[in-house]
């Protein structure tokens, strides 16, 4: 038992960080700080800039152009690019659909579908919540009938994240009405430009358009672009879960804002000395730092079991619980600090007088936004609450 | 021992509620914050005309109806359940409260002009370096001939865009931090040298970075005598916690209530979630959180009159007690509503985007914990 990475992991982080400082954009960047809502190009611009070096799919196999990093060195890699505060590579091709592709899907599914989001020229969305099913997702109700060679679907998802960019999106789709469940859905591949799909911006409180509704109304979906059997969706939504979750516990990017508020609270010298000189803010700061450790170490110990060929059980379940809630007390923290700068909205446009002009200190802009932002995460990826039966069911046995 | 309230009470607060119910609910208040001016002069109006209820904490010999705390309690809670955005607290609780307890030839009928509704104030005592602490003032005030000269910048002054007067603290003596020297002065909003950038705050009410460079005023402005302000200015800031915890009770009740609802109408796994224990446990400790904010706030309405110390202690004991609640129930109504909890489409986002800046409003949880420290140590 040790603690230490070995010389190559050393060798491939120092790669990382190289590659990100030389090749990551600088507008890209001085947009992130200056806290504008990002654009589809702004995340695409960072996605061919990895994919261009071979690193946009960590998880990928070879065969379909992933690098062939061991879990240690996944874990590394997206360390790194949380560390240097990097835009995301959105999941929902990349890390969500490929795999499920590369799983289940044909030999022709492969070739048409996976190239395109390794190269970002596919932007891909997931239909599975509903107004009807969320944490209970599998009495989802959105139908596709057989018609010849096509699926008629008719439906309505919701809580579709940056559906208003997207090429594609992956469906799941109640065929067999008539069966329990689980055991009627099917997986389906869907061209957003078809005919009858209609994407509705949902306004979260933050004033961010982020998430939609999706409705189908009697949209034709060709059979070859069902993945898997008839109704044994579910099949592929299960793998999807327990597929890729390095990252999910978002240490790293939990551990940038924590350093940046750090930073924040010893650069502000109030009239009194600031929060700097405040033992029970900076205990706080702490406390968190702390549970980060923790949580870091849980999840190499999880890597390192997946690098001796297990793969991720529902451990996951207690790094997206610990993880989202180290990134929801971060954004309590930095909030904290705002003081009275945290209420001047800053982002977005919902209403006027908006973005006239900054006020207060950089640390405190849009402190609140990311707060009420981030409730999203204990919800989001099945429920912290859902998270929690997994546990009690598959580790404890209850 | 008495918590009931009087029959004068209950017909106030009645008459508001259905006020509010008819002219103020999500969808008015909403077009409201969307408006140019972010308020409802017609709303003000009509608080003032209508409902009389801008003197109804005031004493009688200035026009009120010589109503109390108790008064302001009743009436915050509404507008915390209405999400009023106008700026009672800022005008009727802080501005009349600072007019009044000043003294002076001009209070009585400049406290008349707030009951009318045609003076409306906010208050400029937070600065950028102050952190809730109003001894914490940097802006200075020098004599000028027969009046004086204000220089300083003020933050986040809730409430300035619609204002027609800040009442603006300034040192005439001692540096940021002393409890001497403090005083208060009444500043027209149109006043050469004083400039104002203004923004919609991230609960959509109206607010103001506030530069006061070489503003000259009078010596009418002056409020009370100079230097002796820090008293006045805790005592009402006191006031105004008390109410603010008032309003946060309309605000988590709301919560509460919606959350309830909601947990016994969706429908998951075939049944409410409702049904769910780990659901029922916390609604019953979301419950308990607002029964114990209630409590604190009455404790802290009723000790408004006490001296000083024990005033102060028993508010910050109520705000931060209510500033913690605000947190547990706002951010648990939201997780148990999902997804939906979410949107800005649902009331229920609003409520938890007021609740969590009541929480920081007039010192944060932690300023509050540390204020009862020192008091009771002192």
């Amino acid at each position: 038992m040790n603690l230490d990475f070995s010389p190559q992991d050393i060798a491939f982080r120092q790669d990382v960080r190289a590659f990100v400082a030389e090749t990551y954009p600088a507008e890209l960047r001085e947009k992130q700080e200056s806290g504008v809502e990002l654009g589809k190009e702004d995340f695409l611009s960072w996605h061919r800039i990895l994919a261009r070096k071979g690193w946009v799919a960590p998880a990928w196999p070879k065969e379909y152009g992933g690098p062939g990093w061991t879990p240690i060195q996944r874990f590394i890699f997206s360390e790194e690019l949380a560390a240097a505060g990097t835009v995301p590579v959105l999941p929902f091709g990349i890390a969500m659909v490929a795999p499920v592709i590369q799983a289940f899907g044909t030999p022709d599914q492969k070739e048409r579908f996976l190239p395109p989001i390794l190269s970002g020229d596919a932007w891909w969305c997931q239909g599975y919540s509903e107004p009807g099913a969320g944490s209970d997702l599998a009495s989802l109700s959105t139908r596709a009938k057989l018609d010849g060679e096509h699926y008629v679907v008719n439906g309505q998802k919701t809580w579709t994240t940056l559906a208003q960019h997207a090429d594609w999106g992956f469906f799941l789709v109640r065929t067999d009405p008539a069966a329990k469940k689980q055991a009627g859905i099917s997986f389906l591949l869907i061209d957003m430009k078809s005919p009858g799909v209609t994407v509705r911006p949902i306004i979260t409180l933050d004033g961010a358009h982020e998430v939609n509704e999706v409705w189908l109304e009697d949209v034709r979906v060709p059979v070859e672009n069902r993945v898997f059997e008839e109704n044994e969706g579910w099949t592929c939504a299960k793998y999807l879960l327990a597929h890729e979750r390095t990252g999910i516990a978002g240490v790293a990017r939990s551990k940038l804002r924590l350093d940046k508020l750090r930073r924040a609270v010893e650069a502000a010298n109030g009239a009194n000395g600031g929060l700097a000189a405040d033992p029970f803010f900076r205990r706080k700061m702490t406390e968190l730092e702390i549970d980060l450790l923790a949580l870091e170490f849980t999840e190499l110990r999880t890597l390192a079991r997946q690098g001796a060929g297990k793969g991720p059980g529902p451990e996951s379940s207690l790094l997206k619980i610990k993880g989202t809630e180290c990134q929801q007390r971060a954004s309590e923290l930095v909030l904290e600090a705002a003081g009275e700068y945290g209420a001047p909205h800053f982002a977005g446009a919902a209403l006027p007088l908006q973005n006239a002009m900054p006020v207060g200190p950089q640390s405190a802009r849009g402190a609140a936004d990311t707060y009420f932002n981030m409730r999203k995460a204990s919800i989001y990826g099945g429920s912290n609450e859902i998270q929690r039966n997994i546990i009690a069911k598959a580790i404890l046995g209850l | 021992m008495d918590f009931t309230l009087n029959d004068e009470q209950r017909q106030l607060r009645d008459t508001l509620a259905r006020f509010l119910a008819a002219r103020y609910g999500f969808d008015a208040r909403q077009k409201i914050l969307r408006s140019e001016e972010g308020w409802s002069p017609a709303v003000w109006k009509a608080l003032a005309e209508e409902l009389g209820i801008l003197g109804a904490a005031l004493p009688e010999e200035v026009g009120g109806f010589g109503g109390g705390p108790v008064d302001t309690m009743l009436i915050m809670e509404e507008l915390g359940r209405a999400l009023l955005v106008e700026p009672y607290l800022e005008t009727v609780v802080i501005g009349a409260g600072l007019l009044r307890h000043s003294g002076g030839e001009a209070a009585a009928e400049r406290l008349g002009a707030i009951i009318d509704g045609t003076m409306i104030t906010a208050f400029a005592w937070s600065e950028p370096d102050s952190r809730f602490d109003p001894a914490l003032c940097a802006t200075t005030a020098t004599r000028d001939s027969d009046g004086w000269r204000l220089e300083g910048r003020k933050a986040v002054v809730v409430a300035a865009p619609c204002a027609t007067h800040l009442i603006v603290t300034a040192r005439t003596a001692g540096d940021p931090g002393s409890r001497e020297g403090l005083s208060l002065f009444l500043v027209e909003r149109g006043v050469a040298g004083l400039s104002t950038t203004d923004y919609t705050t991230v609960d959509g009410r109206r607010a103001a970075e506030v530069t006061l460079e070489s503003v000259r005023v009078g010596a009418e402005a002056l409020l009370g005598e100079a230097g002796q302000a820090l008293p006045i200015v805790e005592r009402v800031l006191d006031e105004a916690r008390a109410a603010l915890c008032a309003e946060a009770l309309g605000v988590l009740s709301e919560l509460q209530r919606r959350t309830l609802d909601f947990v016994k109408e969706r429908k998951q796994f075939g049944i409410a979630i409702g049904q769910f224990q780990v659901l029922q446990h916390r609604l019953v400790d979301m419950f308990m959180e607002v029964e114990q904010a209630r409590s604190m706030t009455m404790m802290a309405t009723l000790k408004l009159g006490e001296a000083e110390r024990e005033r102060s202690r028993a508010v910050s004991a109520a705000k931060a007690y209510v500033g913690k609640a605000c947190r547990f129930v706002g951010q648990n109504a939201v997780q148990t509503h999902g997804g939906i909890g979410l949107t800005d489409e649902l009331a229920l986002s609003h409520y938890f985007k007021r609740a969590t800046m009541i929480e920081s409003q007039l010192g944060s949880v932690d300023y509050h914990l540390a204020r009862y420290e020192a008091l009771t140590a002192a």
